[in-house]
């Protein structure tokens, strides 16, 4: 199989992590209309985070970017799943970290990136800085066969999607046809991981309900910082790694506090997924090591 | 006779509605929050026994969540918020922000004592 070629050369460049082979896309037979394609999602870098957690906070993101150059096959396209800079309630400073953000990640060599906001970039003036940086917090595109969809759970600092994107979301829907392959973005889980640290959407439930009758959705997402995968009936949600510092496993410890700082950084990295009849992906850690 | 009797049981059936008046009345538990804070963050209600939480913030609009009760609100500044609750379990259980308030809302939660 493709993917597992791929994987095998990334393993031989010695960039693969774990290699996670879903069932996604279940309702979807081997069919000759797939076309594989890969991307590589990078999550909460958080550039402007300074403190502890990673002492190695400037660097970080550019290593990760490096990485990514290296790889033998460059991905189709990069998205980016939110918290691209930490918060700030200085907007001047908010606008200079999305700047220097854009500056990083325009290294790297693909050119086709996808960006949403997280909490960190959007919650505090409702993504005004965001949009003005990175366009539109909601949007969908379409890549070989498979619709994505991009949502927005953090504009409203409350976390809610929100009634008139809920909508927007119904409405997309409606054009789809039940065995379609949908690859959903977004930042915070849509479901229920851990609600007493505040991991979850308000409404999330909602637009869960939307994707239910769709056989083939699979949803890519960070705000946890680790891998987590999770099932809904039939549809995968899979968190990533961060780029900034690693948060323990839901309920582990009593708080939510960043786990200590690791020169090897194992819990940091990027994730590379292919897409086919089926999905798997690969996490990359930040640099070759 | 008989009158005296029937002042008795008037005066008896006074008490006891005051009585019966006094243990519906939930407790005030007053917090008021600010970034990125509780203050007071551990409060103490007794099992059974409802309390009325009255919030207020001190700054911008913050969140009060308490999952493990079904519970959560927003806390607008300039006025009081007032959520009630009779708890059906002891133990202890945290209250947080909900509300994306700023570098340390992460941090911003309290907890809840229901003593058996």
């Amino acid at each position: 199989m493709q993917h597992t070629d791929r994987r095998d050369f990334l393993k031989l460049a010695g960039m693969a992590g774990v290699t996670f082979t879903a069932g996604l896309f279940p309702g979807r037979q081997a069919a000759a209309q797939a076309a594989d394609f890969h991307f590589v999602q990078f999550s909460d870098s958080h550039w402007g985070y300074s403190g502890p957690a990673n002492p190695d906070a400037e660097h970080t993101l550019e290593k990760a970017v490096a990485t990514v150059n290296g790889l033998p096959k460059q991905p189709d396209f990069i998205v980016f799943t939110g918290d691209l800079t930490h918060t700030t309630e200085d907007g001047k400073e908010r606008r200079a970290r999305m700047k220097r953000f854009r500056e990083i990640v325009g290294a790297l060599t693909v050119k086709d990136v996808r960006f949403m906001p997280g909490e960190h970039d959007a919650s505090l003036d409702k993504g005004e800085a965001f949009k003005e940086f990175f366009g539109a917090t909601h949007y969908t595109f379409d890549h070989k066969g498979v619709h994505f969809i991009v949502l927005d759970n953090v504009s409203d600092p409350a976390a809610k999607l929100g009634d008139e994107q809920l909508a927007w979301l119904a409405a997309d829907l409606k054009q789809r046809k039940a065995d379609d392959r949908i690859v959903v973005f977004t930042h915070r889980p849509l479901f229920d991981l851990k609600p007493d640290w505040d991991w979850t959407t308000a409404d999330g439930a909602k637009a869960i309900e939307l994707l239910m009758p769709y056989q083939n959705v699979v949803v890519f997402y960070g705000h946890i910082h680790q891998e987590n995968h999770h099932m809904t009936g039939h549809i995968a949600h899979h968190a990533a790694k961060s780029l900034i510092f690693p948060l323990p496993a839901p309920g582990s410890q009593p708080k939510r506090t960043p786990l200590p700082y690791d020169a090897a950084m194992p819990g940091l990295g990027t994730r590379d997924v292919s897409v086919a009849d089926k999905v798997s992906f690969v996490e990359l850690p930040v640099t070759k090591g | 006779m008989r009158r005296r009797v029937m002042v008795a049981l008037l005066f008896g059936s006074a008490l006891g509605g005051a009585a019966c008046l006094a243990a519906e009345t939930p407790a005030e538990i007053r917090i008021s929050a600010k970034k990125f804070e509780y203050h007071p963050n551990k409060v103490t209600a007794k099992l059974g026994q409802p309390v009325v939480f009255v919030l207020t913030s001190e700054d911008r609009i913050h969140g009060f969540k308490m999952p493990d009760f079904g519970l959560r609100t927003d806390i607008v500044p300039g006025q009081e918020t007032r959520v009630t609750l009779t708890p059906d379990k002891a133990g202890s259980f945290t209250f947080f922000c909900d509300v994306f308030c700023g570098d340390g809302h992460e941090d911003m939660e309290g907890t809840l004592v229901i003593e058996a």
